[in-house]
């Protein structure tokens, strides 16, 4: 009997937690990428470009440094795949999106930050991932991604018409 | 003091330069968040938490690199670059470092 409540505990906590994971998972993803859409509508108009120099006819009037950086994590669910996936190699489409979800969100907290700042474009945009490690537990599993975003944002004298 | 990621500061002319400075700092997590982390990570998601820190941490390293920006006579610091390394598990450095500068 006792057993029998150990390999149900043993198996059935962590396809609960699977269960719970890839639910909770999907909604929390869905609504971000619904969220990135509609923030990334509405600042459409706001030019964010990797050029080094602003193009010569800009007439700049102030400039300073902007960020916009994120942590985010898989859930259990997709890890659990991902872990999968490295078995037989390729794609891992999970980290894909989680990478992409925090790309899209870091520069739209940089060009959120360059707009609340009274800035009118930002240049020079880079970009830079860190891995975080967990302090608890040496079982493999990630604490997150950290992605940040950085660039130069520019006060212009007149909207460029670019 | 005027930061930028260009080699110069845009609208403005580069009198003098200083030379490389550097700010960083090397920060811990603390327990209590990685355990909400730890929970957080069961359904995914922002881990807010650890954004914030490394938000501040970040920042401290700049002021640490703008001080020594002042202390030299800079008044604007051009070429920033941010790097971080993973010292041991659950700390991290964050640096920061650019070329002091004067302009007009």
């Amino acid at each position: 009997m006792t057993d029998w409540i150990v390999v149900a505990v043993q198996i059935g906590l962590p396809a609960a937690l699977l269960l719970l994971a890839y639910v909770v998972g999907t909604a929390v993803e869905s609504r971000h990428y619904r969220s990135l859409r509609a923030r990334e509508l509405r600042t459409r108009g706001f030019p964010v470009v990797t050029f080094r120099e602003a193009p010569p006819e800009w007439r700049i009037t102030g400039s300073e440094l902007v960020t916009g950086s994120v942590v985010i994590s898989l859930d259990y669910f997709k890890r659990f795949l991902a872990g999968l996936r490295l078995l037989v190699g390729g794609r891992i489409r999970s980290y894909e999106t989680l990478l992409d979800r925090a790309r899209r969100e870091a520069i739209l907290r940089l060009k959120e930050d360059a707009f609340a700042r009274g800035c009118h474009a930002v240049i020079n945009l880079r970009m830079e991932a860190m891995r975080l490690n967990r302090t608890l537990g040496a079982e493999g599993g990630t604490a997150g991604v950290e992605i940040l975003a950085y660039g130069t944002a520019l006060k212009l004298e007149k909207r460029g018409a670019v | 003091m005027i930061l930028s990621n260009t080699e110069t500061v845009p609208g403005r002319t580069i009198r003098e330069f200083y030379g490389v400075v550097t700010g960083s700092t090397v920060r811990a997590k603390h327990i209590g968040r990685d355990i909400m982390a730890s929970l957080k990570n069961i359904v995914g998601g922002e881990l807010k938490g650890y954004t914030e820190l490394l938000q501040e941490a970040r920042q401290e390293a700049v002021e640490r690199m703008v001080a020594q920006a002042q202390s030299v006579g800079a008044n604007a610091i051009v070429n920033v670059r941010f790097a971080t390394s993973s010292i041991t598990q659950g700390a991290a450095e964050l640096f920061a470092y650019g070329t002091a500068v004067k302009v007009e």
